[in-house]
């Protein structure tokens, strides 16, 4: 047996279970602030009765949740049926391997980082599918069939938009994306603004993404209930709130990745460059999912119709001619990444 | 056994357990499902071996698109189990014949390799040196064979125009969304604002 690769796997453990654990804590903040910000904006105090302002609220919904019984309706395919929570959950978990939080905050700094999110974010779509054809149910399978289309649909367009910034840079790794957006200029050459219609796109394609509202049809909870999460109670329903929390989370960092300088602070002089990089991290996935939470709060949700027609005849042929453009403008100018 | 080896093992083990399943499950849902789970461990052999970049794309093509829309037809049809196995006996020569030709094929593979190890290396490119293998498929396909990986485009690009071609059908006496004409309409040519007099009411035809 050799140590070192028992010492290796444990330090790896080690550093996943602290993500885990930081990443859970932040997710239960973040849910109150969804519910404070959805709640400010209509003039509501929302949840302020568990703990100071209502600080314990999410842990108490945990215990909850944890607590009650477990029901899994007699038509219900069993196995799919409890294996879908677990697989939403698990793989929004596991695109966190590979977002550095800090230079040199990643468990797995992989050279294809950017694939890897997309891969794993394309297969979140298994768990809403699996969960509404297991359930055995009108609604749900309604809400399956709904959230398989727009998922696929508004991946293209996500792919076509990574492409840009990827020319832009020059390589597929997360930590080199940060990196090519360190100059001098601080926060102005940061891809928001010399890409600033991709980031608009990559904004609302990672809302349709995560099936947040405005496209929240595959649980349009007016139309159909709650969608695919229909026939779920307790833990299992838990795992679905908390996978669904946590890929948007992970939207909230690769746009903070690609567009937002990562890590880096707004400029490079003194009183920004003493607050370390997580700080900035921390601060700049707030302030997305601050947007996120906002679009939730005064948005209201979209037709079908219109959903697709968006996602196929306006950000695919926009993000397309974008590509081209940014390839031809890096290509002629030469400010392209220099091999 | 180090830790590559073992990983090899988990990988390929699975891979072959669910491909067995995808054929014997008698539920053609579940089948997908194993078949997604063999599509997953084979991106990790491909990551085992280092081709990093294809084992991604693995994932996000076939698993995150082509099975979706596989796994999103099979729920929606209405199968019936007992009209598979009627034609069993029939499809049975058909398919002994394809696994016997796939068996040679295979026994031909391993064996000239077992017998001269050179032979695998003759139609092979050398791999360059430190470089990623995202950006050597980079080389080959966008400078080496720029020419006929645009013909590949276009020969899918005519079959993408003949599918739309085929299935589009121009139906009458349905109504459609024009989104265009949505946005443009205006307050004034949207409404129309009356002063209804009382205990008169609007006359018929104007309403």
């Amino acid at each position: 047996m050799n140590w070192d690769i028992v010492l290796d796997i444990a330090i790896m453990f080690g550093k996943s279970l602290l993500l885990l654990v930081c990443l859970l804590v932040f997710i239960a903040y973040i849910l109150l602030a969804d519910r404070k910000i959805w709640a400010a904006v209509q003039l509501r105090r929302g949840p302020n009765v568990v703990g100071p302002f209502g600080l314990f609220q999410s842990f108490a919904d945990l215990l909850k949740f944890a607590f009650k019984e477990p029901i899994i309706p007699s038509g219900a395919n069993k196995g799919v049926f409890l294996l879908a929570p677990f697989i939403s959950c698990l793989l929004a978990l596991g695109a966190w391997a590979v977002i550095p939080v800090a230079e040199g905050w990643a468990i797995a700094d992989i050279n294809v980082g950017v694939l890897y999110i997309l891969a794993i974010s394309s297969l979140g779509v298994y768990g809403v599918i699996m969960a509404g054809w297991a359930s055995n149910s009108k609604y749900p399978f309604m809400g399956a069939l709904r959230s398989a289309a727009q998922m696929v649909s508004y991946e293209v367009s996500i792919g076509f938009v990574i492409i840009t910034v990827l020319l832009c840079v020059g390589s597929l790794n997360l930590t080199a994306i940060v990196e090519a957006q360190n100059t001098s200029w601080g926060m102005l050459r940061w891809y928001w603004l010399p890409l600033f219609p991709m980031f608009v796109v990559f904004f609302i394609s990672a809302l349709a993404e995560t099936n947040r509202p405005p496209f929240d049809l595959p649980e349009a909870e007016s139309e159909l209930v709650a969608g695919f999460m229909v026939e779920y109670s307790s833990t299992p329903y838990l795992l679905f709130m908390l996978g669904e929390y946590v890929a948007i989370m992970t939207m909230c960092s690769l746009t903070t990745i690609l567009f937002l300088g990562g890590w880096l602070p707004p400029f490079p002089i003194a009183p920004f460059t003493w607050v370390p990089g997580v700080i900035w991290f921390i601060l700049k996935v707030s302030l997305v999912f601050f947007m996120f939470a906002m679009v939730k709060a005064f948005v209201p949700r979209y037709r079908y119709d219109q959903l697709m027609r968006l996602g196929w005849k306006v950000f695919l042929p926009l993000s397309l001619i974008s590509v081209v453009v940014v390839a031809f403008v890096l290509q002629v100018t030469g400010w392209g990444p220099v091999r | 056994m180090n830790a590559a080896a073992a990983f090899f093992y988990l990988f390929a083990g699975v891979t072959v357990a669910s491909a067995f399943m995808v054929v014997t499950s008698r539920n053609p849902v579940h089948s997908v499902l194993f078949l997604i789970l063999a599509f997953v461990n084979a991106a990790g052999l491909f990551m085992l071996l280092g081709a990093e970049f294809l084992a991604m794309l693995l994932i996000v093509v076939y698993v995150g698109a082509v099975a979706v829309l596989f796994l999103f037809v099979v729920m929606m049809l209405d199968v019936d189990f007992a009209e598979f196995r009627q034609g069993f006996l029939n499809y049975l020569p058909i398919g002994a014949l394809v696994a016997l030709i796939f068996a040679i094929e295979l026994l031909l593979v391993v064996g000239a390799w077992v017998i001269d190890p050179q032979i695998v290396k003759a139609p092979v490119a050398a791999i360059p040196a430190n470089i990623s293998n995202t950006e050597a498929l980079g080389r080959v396909l966008y400078t080496q064979y720029i020419y006929y990986f645009q013909a590949a485009g276009l020969v899918l690009l005519v079959a993408m125009i003949g599918a739309i071609v085929l299935t589009l059908r121009e139906r009458v006496g349905i109504k459609r969304q024009n989104v265009v004409a949505q946005n443009a309409r205006t307050k004034a040519s949207a409404m129309d604002v009356r002063k209804v007099p009382s205990h008169a009411g609007l006359p018929e035809e104007t309403v």
